[in-house]
């Protein structure tokens, strides 16, 4: 490896998505969940500023910094309605969020 | 110089980022996942996009995991308490999550028209001169739009947070 590459970057941003999928899949704390969602984010925007680079158009930049407004947004209001769901059940764990079937 | 910078921040990243999903404490998970974050924003450095590096630090690293620890610690989660999914459950996340990586892999076969595929090369794009001219002329108005995303986010999280009236009384 002389030099770093768009490939290198698509691969961990790759590595990095895949590890917040399986977070989501695996862990049951609401909290958890909501941090692997932020690593994905993370693993997408890492991918737009590497294509940004390498296209050598500052779209990409301004893309990411969207996202990281949504994402700000995003855990504020996911964070009050965990807070809330904390308050009724007196726990985090989404297995207990299956209250809409019955 | 720049290849072991890359494999170092990449390496530090994986390792950090499966701890978040390992760890059995909740704190353990919110810390690594910081070190994740600073070591993104110095890919962001690497790659010369410096205005993204700096919002990656003050609002990942600053606002967004400040405001995890603090709900985390208002919880009191600290403690393992947390119940563990079924083995079966397991395998069957990991094998689905293995299955995705073998779709993402069998996406990014190379390119040869992709040309220089340098991305770590000297350019003015990524300083915040240049992205303050973009974003506050091609892309003024979804920068006035996520101002009412943020005051929309802002009025729901207070509406949430209150308690309702009939819950205070009693």
């Amino acid at each position: 490896m002389t030099e770093v590459t768009a490939e290198h970057y698509i691969i961990l941003a790759t590595t990095l998505f895949v590890i917040g999928v399986a977070g989501v899949l695996i862990r049951r704390n609401a909290i958890v969940v909501l941090m692997c969602v932020e690593l994905m984010l993370n693993a997408v925007n890492l991918l737009m500023v590497a294509f940004s680079s390498h296209h050598k158009d500052s779209a990409g930049q301004i893309f990411v910094f969207f996202i990281m407004v949504v994402a700000a947004a995003e855990v504020a209001v996911g964070l009050a309605i965990l807070v809330m769901v904390y308050r009724n059940t007196r726990s985090t764990d989404v297995s207990l969020l299956d209250q809409l079937k019955n | 110089m720049s290849p072991t910078i890359f494999l170092t921040l990449a390496i530090i990243a994986v390792v950090s980022a499966m701890f978040v999903v390992f760890a059995k404490n909740p704190v353990h998970s919110v810390l690594s996942l910081i070190v994740t974050f600073f070591s993104i924003a110095g890919l962001y450095l690497l790659m010369n996009a410096q205005f993204l590096f700096v919002v990656q630090i003050i609002v990942y690293a600053g606002a967004i995991m400040v405001l995890f620890l603090f709900v985390l610690m208002l919880l009191n989660l600290s403690a393992d308490t947390e119940p563990q999914k079924s083995n079966r459950f397991r395998v069957i996340a990991s094998a689905s999550a293995g299955l995705l990586s073998l779709v993402f892999s069998a996406g990014m076969v190379i390119d040869a028209t992709m040309g220089d595929r340098n991305v770590t090369n000297i350019q003015e794009i990524g300083l915040v001169k240049h992205l303050g001219k973009v974003l506050f002329t091609d892309y003024l108005v979804p920068f006035e739009i996520s101002s009412i995303l943020f005051l929309a986010g802002m009025v729901g999280a207070v509406l949430l947070g209150k308690r309702t009236p009939k819950e205070s009384k009693s």
